[in-house]
């Protein structure tokens, strides 16, 4: 592990991350503040058709926040695979001259998405003061279970963008898996609108599932369904996390196995 | 592998799978699924074994597609080997090309940090380095602007500026003198000279057989992915300018033009292509007239683009007879030309008023093989030295 955290290395992930901030959002008006209005104006988009509209959240207290937590984390989720997905190929250039460990350029962009994270929970905070929402103890869990999902991220991240270089098709495979995803996931709606138990129990094994259940639990109210309350304690409650350590051992495995190999692929 | 050696390369051999239709999506794989997939295999480089010496300035030559490059990449550490070793002591630039990583939507100095932590420097390293790279560029007032507002010139400045910052042990340098103009190129002689003051290891990949001759110690010449030939600089430059005339006559560029008063006009090379300083240059020039005409025939030997010595038939009278096909001969003693490639051109002129009539630029070429390289240009001079 020594090796891995050279100054080198430092030196180049922080050069990289600082590129692509640079670069994300030139000429653009507004800037870096688009890193909040896109998530934002999505919020106000299904704030005003779910809860409004269908009122598909009565009886789940903070509403708002119940919805803007599962948003955020899931754009989370979804910006950093896209972005790292094709983060090999997009430096191409790099990988086929020069000699840096690649997967500083997928951690790189992992960063960015970390960042713009980060932005979003401070509006997250804003909203629930407004919202009025009790700060809990619970809520020192929260960094374990955003770091469960920059982890699955990151391992999905490393096998997709080492996948990416020899079949061009994974990120139109991905977008799909990633659209099934956001349904298949309590992101809009709550979970207890499912009246099958099976399926709830299914919904919750899936990491994605768990840790915005969670995060929810234990940012905004212990009344949420998580997957330590549907298996009441059972050890199919571990499921999610073994799923998350064995994408990241595949995804960095694959990845370090296909690394050699970039420079000629690309 | 002993202390004096800096790169050791064992039989190294580097395949590239091809695949015969350009299938890198899924469906293809599918499609494919029970033909299985077809793959050219590339031999790019063969059972190549060499070892560069520390302090030594070691040329690779060879044609383009003979693997040169993707041996710069395997020793780079970019590509790995299908098969063999290599060892490196000592630490090695991780770059075969300048301005790699450039970003035309950053600006200058942007780049600068950006170049520099590619290398490995930190925002700290590279800000203490900042003035002097700026200054050996020469572009202080452009560091805030965009790159791709830069020309190219600028770019590769900027480049070769910081990448001479990269202090490492071992240098990689692929064809770096192809750009810039000669200003430039001095900046990389007058760079080369004190690398080799300073005794650091530099694998060099040029065309310029000159800049070979002039700096390498060692050289190998690549030809198909195998080693052909390892010698001396001098041996490597003359071989790979032989092998490049060789190849080339057929269907190599000609240029003719004859005007109505020159029918057929043709020049051949009498003897062997190769030759020494000591040999004789012999050539034929034979030329058809559609009617009687007193003409005079001229030759020029052309090195690098430029003509170093003519001769004209001025006080000859050659045979005219309409129709027929004559043949003049030249012979050229050698003893005035450094070893290097040279080309012969010729043309024909009518003997009143010396109008130029017909030419033919570039039919024969031949090489003067020797040992003491082009240091001196391409003319040979024996100037008598005294002191007062």
């Amino acid at each position: 592990m020594k090796h891995l955290v050279t100054k080198e290395n430092r030196a180049l992930l922080s050069e990289l991350v600082r590129t692509d901030f640079k670069l994300r959002y030139q000429g653009s008006a507004l800037g870096y503040a688009w890193s909040l209005l896109r998530p934002l104006l999505m919020f106000v988009i299904l704030y005003v058709v779910f809860v409004k509209f269908l009122n598909i959240t009565a009886g789940i207290p903070h509403a708002p926040v119940y919805l803007l937590l599962g948003i955020v984390i899931w754009n989370f989720f979804n910006e950093m695979t896209v972005q790292s997905l094709g983060s090999i190929v997009g430096r191409g250039d790099l990988i086929r001259k020069i000699r840096i460990p690649r997967w500083i350029i997928v951690l790189s962009s992992s960063i960015s998405a970390l960042i713009n994270l980060f932005l979003n929970l401070i509006v997250i905070g804003v909203f629930m003061a407004i919202n009025h929402v009790d700060i809990m103890r619970t809520i020192l869990w929260l960094p374990l279970i955003l770091a469960e999902v920059y982890l699955l991220a990151l391992g999905l991240s490393f096998f997709l963008a080492a996948a990416f270089v020899k079949f061009r098709d994974i990120n139109y495979i991905w977008e799909v898996i990633m659209q099934a995803g956001f349904y298949l996931t309590p992101i809009l709606y709550p979970l207890s609108r499912i009246p099958n138990l099976t399926f709830q129990k299914l919904i919750l094994i899936n990491p994605m599932g768990q840790a915005i259940q969670d995060a929810r639990y234990t940012t905004i109210g212990h009344s949420t369904v998580t997957v330590r309350s549907i298996f009441e304690g059972g050890w199919y409650q571990y499921i999610p996390f073994a799923i998350v350590a064995v994408i990241l051992i595949v995804g960095v495995s694959y990845f370090r196995k296909e690394s050699k190999y970039f420079a000629e692929n690309i | 592998m002993s202390n004096q050696v800096a790169i050791k390369v064992e039989n190294v051999s580097k395949n590239f799978r091809l695949p015969h239709e350009k299938n890198n999506s899924i469906k293809g794989m599918v499609v494919n699924l029970g033909r299985g997939r077809t793959y050219e295999k590339q031999k790019a480089l063969e059972e190549v074994s060499f070892e560069v010496g520390k302090g030594e300035f070691f040329g690779i030559v060879g044609r383009n597609g003979g693997g040169k490059s993707t041996l710069l990449k395997l020793l780079a550490g970019i590509y790995s080997p299908s098969r063999g070793a290599i060892h490196v002591s000592g630490k090695l630039t991780p770059f075969i090309e300048l301005g790699v990583g450039f970003n035309p939507e950053l600006t200058g100095r942007e780049n600068v940090f950006l170049n520099g932590a590619l290398l490995g420097f930190n925002r700290k390293e590279m800000a203490a380095r900042y003035g002097e790279i700026v200054a050996f560029a020469e572009l202080e007032r452009f560091m805030d602007q965009k790159l791709k507002n830069y020309s190219s010139g600028m770019q590769v400045r900027l480049a070769f500026s910081i990448a001479i910052q990269a202090r490492t042990e071992i240098l990689l340098l692929d064809e770096v003198l192809a750009v810039g103009d000669a200003a430039f190129q001095q900046k990389c002689f007058d760079y080369f000279e004190i690398l080799k003051r300073e005794g650091k290891t530099i694998v060099f990949v040029s065309h310029d057989m000159n800049a070979i001759r002039r700096f390498c110690t060692k050289a190998i010449l690549i030809e198909d992915g195998r080693i052909k030939q390892a010698g001396t600089p001098d041996e490597i430059a003359g071989q790979y300018l032989l092998d490049n005339i060789s190849d080339e006559q057929p269907g190599k560029k000609v240029n003719k033009s004859l005007s109505e008063e020159v029918k057929e006009l043709d020049v051949k090379l009498r003897g062997d292509r190769k030759l020494s300083r000591s040999g004789t240059l012999k050539f034929d020039i034979s030329y058809v007239l559609p009617k009687h005409l007193e003409i005079d025939l001229g030759f020029s030997i052309i090195n690098n683009g430029f003509s170093v010595a003519e001769q004209k038939t001025k006080n000859m009278k050659l045979p005219a007879t309409k129709g027929k096909t004559h043949i003049v001969s030249c012979e050229v003693p050698l003893g005035n030309f450094n070893p290097s490639a040279y080309r012969i051109d010729v043309a024909v002129f009518t003997k009143s008023g010396f109008k130029l009539i017909g030419y033919v630029l570039g039919a024969e070429q031949f090489v003067v093989d020797g040992a003491d390289g082009l240091r001196g240009g391409p003319v040979r001079v024996e100037g008598k030295w005294s002191v007062r």
